[in-house]
């Protein structure tokens, strides 16, 4: 077993669930999902931050993991009020059939 | 970096395996649950990396308040049935999004593996963090001195965000009264 974890595995990892949360993002036509696949890439940029603050010995990473927490709070509370006034407008919560817009 | 390898290979792996299980599950309920794993294994992850605070607020946050919101949601639209919409998607569209994510993952591991990041040159080692009552004090006393605008700040944007979604979400379907109905209650 390896002792030692070395910063750029931890990195990486960070950029895998962020890859993850792409994919998941491009490929999914539930709005639902889409909205966790964000949640998901919002957290994969929090580790990195807080990688750095470790690596660095600087708390500023921490605290910007703080605000971003508070703010994807906020960004998922308007974003399912959203997901409700869709649903309710047009009964459906598939990214496809969302094109007001275009007709 | 001094951290536990078993557990943030533990975590990582767990965090790994469901978050693929979010994104390839035809039940948003399952793929709710599998994200609310994901959290906690990020919590884990945290916690060996030194940043208490942060892990509980994640559980808090994240695992407690926003996956509640979202699993709320589901239930409220009983959206909880499968959707087929992964295989409705365009198979070269698919296969263009997952080129672009490997593209995009080896790129950043090349990137982080190949970059030299100059360690331990802030003020806030972990013996030092220690030393000042831990990682929580450290940053409870940076938040309310140095950080004191943005934090107070927050406040504004929680409750801009709140009074945003009631707004959003009550509106009492007013585009299919007629104008003049519109009219008087405005």
């Amino acid at each position: 077993m390896i002792s030692q974890v070395e910063p750029w595995v931890v990195l990486s990892f960070s950029a895998i669930i962020f890859c993850i949360g792409l994919v998941g993002l491009l490929i999914r036509r539930n709005i639902l999902i889409v909205l966790m696949c964000i949640e998901l890439m919002l957290n994969a940029v929090n580790l990195t931050y807080v990688t750095f603050s470790k690596i660095q010995g600087d708390m500023t990473g921490q605290m910007s993991v703080f605000f971003i927490i508070t703010v994807a709070a906020a960004e998922s509370a308007v974003g399912l009020g959203l997901v409700i006034a869709l649903f309710r407008t047009l009964r459906t919560v598939d990214t496809d059939e969302i094109r007001l817009l275009k007709e | 970096m001094e951290l536990s390898p078993v557990f943030f290979y533990l975590f990582a792996g767990m965090a790994i395996a469901f978050s693929l299980i979010t994104i390839f599950k035809k039940n948003p309920a399952s793929s709710a649950f599998s994200l609310v794993m994901v959290f906690f294994a990020f919590a884990g992850i945290y916690a060996v990396l030194d940043a208490h605070l942060i892990a509980t607020l994640q559980i808090l946050v994240y695992a407690g308040a926003i996956m509640v919101l979202f699993i709320f949601v589901i239930m409220l639209l009983s959206a909880d049935t499968p959707s087929f919409d992964l295989g409705r998607s365009h198979i070269s569209l698919r296969a263009a999004a997952i080129a672009l994510g490997v593209v995009l993952l080896g790129v950043l591991t090349w990137v982080f593996k190949n970059s030299a990041v100059a360690p331990g040159s802030g003020q806030f080692s972990a013996e030092q963090v220690e030393q000042a009552g831990g990682n929580t004090q450290v940053i409870s006393e940076l938040m309310f001195s140095e950080y004191l605008l943005p934090f107070e700040l927050t406040s504004v944007l929680l409750l801009t965000a709140i009074i945003g979604a009631v707004a959003i979400a009550k509106r009492r379907a007013a585009h299919v009264s007629s104008p003049a109905a519109k009219g008087v209650r405005s």
